[in-house]
């Protein structure tokens, strides 16, 4: 096993192995302590980003962090890579990477073509060694577009998943927080629900009534209720309405092995939602999520630093051609990341890595009450992801999602992110907020009810 | 009269319907002053919940009603602090615990772990009330229960040592969940078949949201003795154990006004 050095003025530092190297270059955060493999200070941690900085990117194909005989995501990492269009960055190193990536020259189409030859470990390195100001610019030069009823990651536009959740699935209460965020003009992404209740009832229940809403409305855009791949398998084999497949994902076989998934069970759920053919625009039938620290909180994470393995949950979610893939940034908690700055650097890494391995990368741009954050660290991530050209984000009444307890963005703070930065809903949901008369035609919120709900909400009271 | 700089939004009507923050008005299209400065104030009130402490004489007083030995134990997390960045600590129990528990004669059916978690409040609020409903039901279906264990700075596995060192062939935690804005007293109930150290969350099943405004005790119950009945006849407890429960005929969902 080779191992990696650096020598500053005569101190030379040494690291052990590839995943101790990458661990030591990673930006500070909780999870790596609690892990033991963080570096001791900011000295050593420069001292393994320069050492970082001079490893050739072909090193990733012959050194594993997870060995290729343990685990699934190492075998699908190493066998699905593509040489041959890893071949304009091959000779680089993952300094003159980062160099490449900011170069001029270097262009959304370039990289979109690059994307099936980086592994999420070339990646993870990379963003190592990125100040904040380089994740933002390269991740905003990737478009990444998919479609079921709709068009999502153009550029100039910014989705939201509209988040009704209830504290006991009530229909008629989902309905009101619905209702809000259309007329917010959220929801374009998604409507998607997480259930309290992990039932079948419940979510046979769910889905049938987003259906009804989605065709009584004719709402371009498709909904999910987010229960586990084998719920929705099942809920399809009983012929229930499911637009869009769920599952949380992430980096390592074993922490998989904790969600009760593996790559083959994620194909079998995706090969079901297509087996509907609910799509009118696109065959991106799956939504995905994933979050830094969800292989060290199944003790699975082997030693690697928490923002790799972020990475490496992305390849297993480009197997799943998905419409949305969705870091739920600072749902862990404070032992993973600890404040508001480490939810920030962690939420732009996960966007810049996932938008290079050519994912439909969204943000939970969120945080627990027993973190160090509040709504102003959420404004301030809105606010870079926003021009880093994030494809959607969360939009839930007031902020407050009363079923989850956490704090993620409102209807609002889309509106705010849309209005400060010339983003506009997808272009289907837009032409739809307009002939309802939500939206005027400059995409201003109308005074006035719209006629179309009108009726039912008089009917409510 | 001036005109005002806050649109309202027309649905007021449907506040009645959920506790979501919704038809906030709206200043330009950004949150009004009034809502923003609310929320700032439930933010600072969930904090205060988070660092609340277990009162134990209090839970302990409630929970006698039940008639059953009752013991308490303590997480390897010496504080708050401690507890909120080891959540390996908060799994593991301290030295002084493990060595304290002893298994009754043949183990137990179920044992019944009450875990403060991120708030004692839910706890306070919730587990004597539930447990008073649940207990007997338990008791009527034939199981035996371990000693209620309540146990201080702990996480959701600390259940699966304390039911291995109890020789129960199923575990019940009743942990308080991180408080949300609205809701500082919610109650999640955990249900672990075998439990053991090593145990992770795909072998457990969940309720959660169980509180005043949440779902109701009875609801809660009726889950449970579901899961615990197919878990009884299945061996089992986790992704392979689907919640078919139907909801409580007596408790009927209103209609959805968008598509009724």
């Amino acid at each position: 096993m080779p191992s990696y050095s650096h020598t500053i003025g005569g101190q030379t530092w040494r690291f052990d192995t590839l995943a101790q190297l990458m661990a030591k270059a990673t930006p500070e955060r909780s999870g790596d302590h609690l892990a033991g493999i963080a570096a001791i200070d900011a000295e050593e941690r420069a001292a393994a980003q320069l050492a970082l900085a001079d490893l050739p990117l072909a090193a990733f194909l012959h050194d594993a962090v997870v060995p290729y005989e343990d685990d699934e995501v190492t075998r699908l990492i190493i066998d699905t890579h593509d040489a041959r269009a890893f071949a304009p960055v091959a000779h680089l190193t993952v300094g003159g990477f980062r160099d490449w990536l900011l170069s001029d020259a270097t262009d959304g189409a370039a990289l979109e073509a690059l994307a099936p030859g980086l592994t999420p470990e070339m990646v993870a390195a990379t963003s190592k060694i990125c100040r904040n100001q380089d994740l933002i610019l390269i991740a905003r030069k990737v478009r990444v577009t998919t479609r079921f009823r709709n068009t999502l990651g153009l550029p100039g536009r910014l989705s939201t998943r509209l988040q009704p959740n209830h504290p006991t699935d009530d229909p008629a209460g989902i309905a009101a927080s619905i209702l809000d965020g259309l007329m917010f003009g959220n929801g374009d992404a998604i409507i998607g629900i997480n259930p309290a209740s992990d039932s079948l009832p419940a979510a046979t229940r769910l889905l049938h009534m987003l259906d009804e809403v989605i065709a009584r409305y004719d709402i371009p855009t498709q909904s999910c209720v987010l229960t586990h791949v084998t719920n929705s398998i099942e809920l399809i084999r009983r012929d229930v309405p499911v637009d869009i497949v769920f599952q949380s994902v992430a980096g390592t076989q074993a922490a998989n092995s904790s969600f009760g998934i593996d790559l083959a069970l994620l194909a079998e759920g995706r090969a079901a939602a297509l087996s509907q053919g609910r799509g009118t625009l696109g065959d991106n039938v799956m939504y995905l999520e994933t979050g830094q620290g969800s292989a060290l909180s199944a003790n699975a994470h082997h030693g690697v630093d928490q923002q790799t393995l972020e990475a490496r949950a992305y390849a297993v979610a480009r197997t799943c051609k998905p419409l949305l893939v969705n870091s739920v940034v600072g749902f862990i908690g404070p032992e993973y990341l600890y404040d508001g700055r480490q939810i920030i650097r962690a939420g732009l890494e996960d966007h810049f890595c996932g938008k290079l391995l050519g994912l439909p990368m969204g943000c939970d741009i969120c945080y627990t009450n027993h973190a160090e954050a509040d709504q102003d660290d959420m404004d301030n991530l809105l606010t870079l992801l926003g021009v880093a050209g994030i494809t959607f984000i969360m939009g839930i009444p007031g902020s407050d999602d009363v079923m989850l307890n956490y704090q993620t963005t409102s209807f609002h703070d889309a509106l705010y992110a849309r209005k400060v930065l010339g983003l506009r809903p997808a272009p289907e949901f837009e032409a739809w907020l307009q002939q309802h008369g939500i939206f005027d035609a400059q995409g201003r919120m109308a005074d006035e009810l719209p006629s179309m709900f009108r009726q039912a909400i008089t009917g409510a009271a | 009269m001036t005109r005002s700089d806050v649109t309202p939004t027309p649905w007021t009507a449907l506040r009645g319907l959920t506790p979501a923050r919704i038809a906030l008005g709206r200043a330009g299209s950004s949150l009004p002053t009034a809502p923003h400065l609310e929320f700032q104030l439930a933010h600072a009130r969930a904090r205060k919940a988070v660092h609340l402490g277990l009162d134990l004489p209090a839970l302990q007083a409630d929970l006698a009603g039940l008639e059953l030995p009752m013991q308490t134990v303590a997480s390897a997390a010496t504080d708050r602090a401690m507890y909120l960045q080891r959540p390996d600590l908060g799994r593991q129990l301290d030295r002084a615990s493990r060595d304290a528990i002893a298994a009754p004669e043949g183990g137990c059916d179920l044992a019944i772990v009450i875990a403060d978690g991120l708030s004692a409040l839910a706890i306070q609020s919730n587990a004597a009330s539930f447990l008073s409903l649940v207990v007997p039901m338990l008791r009527q279906m034939g199981l035996t229960l371990g000693p209620p264990t309540i146990a201080t700075q702990a996480r959701v596995a600390i259940g699966d040592e304390i039911g291995a060192s109890l020789r129960a062939r199923m575990v019940l935690v009743l942990i308080g969940e991180r408080p949300g804005l609205s809701s500082p007293d919610s109650m999640g109930l955990y249900l672990t078949h075998d439990p053991k150290p090593g145990r992770t969350d795909e072998a457990r099943n969940c309720i959660s949201n169980v509180r005043a405004a949440g779902l109701s005790y009875p609801e809660a119950a009726q889950k449970l003795i579901f899961l615990i009945t197919q878990a009884r006849k299945l061996g089992l407890t986790g992704i392979h154990l689907k919640d078919e429960a139907e909801p409580l005929a007596a408790i009927e969902p209103r209609r959805n006004f968008l598509i009724e």
